[in-house]
């Protein structure tokens, strides 16, 4: 067994202590030792953005970075994206948008979605284009996943009508 | 019915899981006491296994066994094609782990059981395998001169020809006298290269073999058909295997296959008696999981110098890479049928030859024979409107088939039911400016603008709803074509829905239960469905081919029909009334010429109570339906590209691109508009990005997401997309099916926009993917030529 470190990491706002490899990478701590299967692995290249969370509010692709890395660091996956059982603009927004299919590049596309609108909360077309570069999509050809993304920086989501409840948190 | 379901852009009821995050991928599947495999993989393209020595790797720590070909090959017989299509068709053997030989890098030689899966990956590394190589054969027509064999124990690398022909059909003439006769003949060979589906979940299957029964979750998108060969193969009694296909992230025709990694899986889990896991990484998935196209397809068309077509003779070489999988013999038969189009010709032959190469096995990809066929045609009828020097929609409108001719006995052999290609072409010019960007490209050749701009026109149509059991029997496909689907009305009303297509991404939960909900009459939000476990699903042939609503949307009205039926005699009964006059409407049993009526859910907890039925009624309201199609439906549609080519970067870029697709009945504009969206990514993607490239060694290049070039969101317009609705009038709905419409489309209205903005220049033909340097080094060798004006 390599020698192991004790790493202390808050996720979605719950503190965790555990023993781990140096090279296990985030993406896997974060899916076998605490079950956030949420977060996805798609390549190993760092180039699909499947496993993209938000270490300290800013978005990095978890299979890019050791667990022992996120040591004192908050991270945020998707599962920690909606507050107080309400989903976030941007998870309402992909709903509504039809902003998935299959569904797999869904978290990292929103986790890399709401980074991008923190940076630039009006970003035009391009701009969103280009700010989801390193996340793959091979199902819905990116327009309903841009359009999402205007809608939620727009706040033109109808929030409040059936869609909610279709997609409720429990 | 007063809030029609059908038409309704309904936001999706599957979204819930993935948009928080608690998706159940295969993947995120844990078992107790749960081991994980590794596969030890071939560097070489052809070798032959000398020795595989596995002892290091057992005793490495965490190690609980290592499989080899010889232990499977004692329990396994060779993974099926189920697509013979002739009786001397020749495939060598295809073992899930290779026993002597290795024909293609990246087939498996051994598996690791491990206790975890990092565990299984070091200890690949001490798997010591002796080979000596062989020579490889990569290059489609090389092989195809048997000098190099793929397989030694093959005596050559062709495995089967296939020949259809129109004065042999009686469909059409002879295609030899058109091409005599010819006025004008096209003469082309077009290169489809390899390319790879890239579902971005990669493939995973865990394997429960604990309880009497033995459990499989896979990422595929045909559990029902995955249970049955993995019983075949594997000896097991079908009873014996659930198969589960649990949230599944992208398919496109590649998850449509019986792996090797499945079976070893399965295998690994008998061995051990413990549930275990496999799941590839990336470049394991671009490396070996089945590829699609590949093939050379050789053209002759002829026409008059009015640019009426007279006949189109087609040969092709298909690779089949290394092996064949389930069914890679009959995707470019698929395509037969489509050469001819939309178009009506007199004449019309059709020959493919499936090749062996030592390449990852080809199989079906997003549109499966059709888009080749498709990119074919259109290419060579832009070809020939160059030729007669009239514009390429002008030489389209001459020879489709118009509206009044419909239903229309295609020269291939096909009954096209309806279409309206002028009403699709009118709507698609409109949106476009057709008149305004041919002028504008006139302009900037005028003035030898650097950046020049090119029109591109496709228009298509696809066979969907795969397929009636008796056209497959015809071309000698194992299984039928037909889907099942069951309809439970529940003791409280509400509805249950089980079908036998298995979406992975298509949303059928969303658009089954609108087609239920108007059906019944009861609300969108009463209907469940339920798919993707053999268990709950007892029966079903899957989702590909755009077959699911077609064919299992079909299954589920005539389900559905049935059950209003049965609800007839027990309204009836209650009611006191005749059966004959029993009304439905609005999900109300009335009787005629009464006020008095009766609910489904009233009905429904009639039966579960089963108090007071009719004599020997069965005391449930459910029923079920097997639906045969008894033709395919035919969506078709007009795709138009605008095309910037940078003529001193060779970099082409997508200006505007406008499509109308007619799809029949649409039931859910949302999905049908995503599914397009889709399609058209992944057919520009083979008109300017993506290519499966092996090296010398046939080793792949593009083995990951850095050298294999999926778009992102920057690399594609917005499209402007529109419908026409022309109902088929082969299925109760009048639905057509369009997952594969946008990408069988889109490739050839690339390229024809590419070509058209630089045939002045003098560049006759671009290699697919037309990339920079592609289109750089075409228009270069044009200058030398000296082309440029
Ligand atoms: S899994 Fe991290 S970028 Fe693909
Ligand atoms: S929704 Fe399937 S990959 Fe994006």
């Amino acid at each position: 067994m390599a020698s192991s470190k004790t790493i202390t990491v808050e996720v979605d706002d719950v503190s965790h202590t555990d023993d781990v490899e140096p090279r296990l990478l985030l993406v896997q701590y974060l899916r076998e030792r605490l079950g956030k299967t949420g977060t996805l692995i798609g390549c190993d290249t760092t180039n699909c953005g499947a496993c993209t969370v938000h270490l300290d509010g800013t978005s990095v692709k978890s299979c890019t970075m050791f667990a022992v890395q996120a040591d004192g660091h908050s991270v945020t996956t998707i599962e920690g994206l909606a507050r107080d059982g309400k989903l976030a603009p941007l998870q309402q927004a992909f709903h509504e948008c039809h902003a998935l299919q299959c569904g797999f590049c869904t978290p990292g596309m929103i986790m890399q979605s709401a980074s991008l609108l923190q940076e630039n909360p009006h970003p035009s077309e391009q701009e969103i284009r280009d700010g989801l570069e390193g996340n793959l999509c091979r199902c819905t050809g990116y327009q309903n996943i841009v359009a999402a993304v205007q809608a939620a920086a727009d706040g033109t989501m109808a929030s409040d009508n059936g869609a909610t409840e279709t997609a409720g948190v429990a | 019915m007063t809030t029609a379901e059908v038409g309704r852009p309904r936001l999706r009821k599957e979204d819930s899981h993935f948009i928080t995050g608690r998706s159940k991928f295969t993947d995120n599947i844990v078992l107790p006491g749960m081991l994980h495999l590794a596969m030890v993989r071939s560097p070489f393209a052809h070798a032959r296994i000398t020795s595989v020595d596995v002892s290091a790797a057992k005793s490495s720590p965490g190690v609980v066994a290592v499989l080899t070909g010889s232990d499977v090959a004692a329990e396994q017989g060779g993974l099926p094609n189920v697509w013979p299509i002739t009786a001397e068709q020749k495939a060598p053997s295809h073992p899930a782990i290779a026993v002597d030989e290795v024909a293609f890098a990246g087939e498996v030689v051994a598996c690791i059981i491990a206790r975890s899966a990092a565990a299984a990956r070091d200890a690949v590394e001490l798997v010591d395998v002796s080979y000596d190589e062989l020579p490889v054969v990569l290059d489609l027509e090389e092989a195809a001169t048997d000098r190099v064999l793929a397989h030694t124990d093959l005596e050559s690398n062709k495995s089967a020809t296939w020949v259809f022909d129109s004065g042999e059909a009686g469909t059409g003439k002879p295609v030899s006298e058109a091409l005599a006769d010819a006025e004008v003949l096209i003469e082309r060979t077009f290169h489809q290269q390899r390319l790879i589906p890239a579902f971005m979940e990669p493939r995973s299957t865990v394997v429960d073999p604990t309880g009497e029964q033995i459990t499989v979750w896979s990422a595929t998108q045909i559990p029902h058909i995955l249970r049955l060969l993995l019983a075949l193969t594997l000896s097991i009694p079908e009873s014996k295997v659930r198969v589960i296909a649990p949230d599944v992230g992208g398919g496109f025709g590649g998850k449509l296959q019986v792996t090797p990694e499945e079976a070893i899986t399965v295998l690994a889990a008998r061995h051990t008696g413990k549930p275990c896991k496999y799941t590839e990484t990336r470049s394991e998935s671009l490396m070996a999981a089945h590829h699609g196209r590949a093939q050379v397809q050789k053209l002759r068309l002829s026409a008059t110098k009015e640019g009426i077509v007279t006949g189109l003779d087609v040969r092709l070489l298909a690779d089949m890479g290394a092996y064949l999988g389930l069914v890679s013999s009959g995707i470019p038969i698929l395509g037969a049928f489509m050469y001819n189009a939309i178009y009506k010709f007199p004449a019309y032959r059709f020959e493919c030859t499936n090749v062996f190469t030592n390449k990852a096995w080809t199989d079906a990809y997003r549109g499966a024979g059709r888009p080749e066929a498709t990119f074919a045609i259109e290419r060579l009828m832009d070809e020939l409107a160059v030729e007669l020097g009239m514009d390429p929609l002008e030489v389209r409108r001459k020879n489709w088939i118009t509206h009044e001719e419909f239903p229309f006995a295609t020269v291939a052999g096909l009954e096209y039911d309806s279409g309206n290609y002028e009403a699709a072409t009118a709507k698609a010019l409109e949106l476009f400016d057709y008149e305004g960007l041919r002028a504008e490209q006139a302009r900037r050749r005028e003035a030898k603008d650097p950046v020049q701009l090119g029109i591109g026109i496709s228009t298509f149509t696809e066979m969907c709803g795969l397929a009636p059991s008796r056209v497959l029997g015809a071309l000698k496909y194992a299984a039928g074509g037909w889907e099942h689907a069951q309809v439970r009305v529940l003791p409280t009303g509400n509805i249950e829905v089980v079908t036998g297509t298995s979406a992975h991404g298509q949303g059928h939960e969303t658009a089954w239960s609108q087609l239920v909900a108007d059906k019944l009459g009861v609300p969108f939000e009463n209907v469940e469905v339920l798919h993707g476990d053999t268990q709950i699903s007892q029966r079903g042939l899957d989702t590909y081919g755009s077959r699911s609503l077609t064919v299992g949307g079909m299954a589920v009205l005539a389900a559905a029909d049935k059950v209003i039926e049965k609800a007839k005699v027990i309204a009836a009964h209650l009611m006191e009334a005749s059966e004959e006059d029993i009304e439905f409407a609005d999900g109300k049993f009335g009787v005629r010429g009464t006020d008095q009526s009766t609910s489904l859910s009233e009905i429904a907890w009639a039966t579960f109570s089963a108090h007071s039925l009719p004599d020997g009624f069965e005391p449930n309201l459910d029923s079920e339906a097997t639906f045969d199609p008894q033709n395919f439906s035919f969506p078709h549609g007009t795709h138009l590209a605008a095309m910037e080519v940078d003529t001193e970067t060779g970099r082409a870029t997508i200006r505007k691109y406008v499509c109308v697709d007619d799809v029949g009945v649409v039931v859910n504009p949302l999905i049908v508009e995503g599914q397009v969206h889709g399609g058209l990514t992944q057919g520009i993607a083979q008109a300017l990005y993506e290519e499966a490239v092996h090296d010398d060694a046939g080793t792949l290049v593009t083995g990951s997401f850095v050298d294999y070039l999926v778009p992102s969101a920057p690399d594609l317009p917005h499209y402007t997309t529109a419908r026409t609705e022309t109902p088929s009038t082969t299925n109760q709905l009048g639905a057509k099916g369009v997952g594969e419409a946008g990408t069988i489309a889109s490739t050839p209205a690339i390229v024809n926009g590419v070509l058209d903005a630089v045939r002045h220049l003098g560049v006759k033909d671009i290699k697919m993917p037309c990339s920079p340097s592609r289109v750089w080094a075409a228009l270069e060798e044009a200058k030398m030529s000296g082309g440029v004006q």
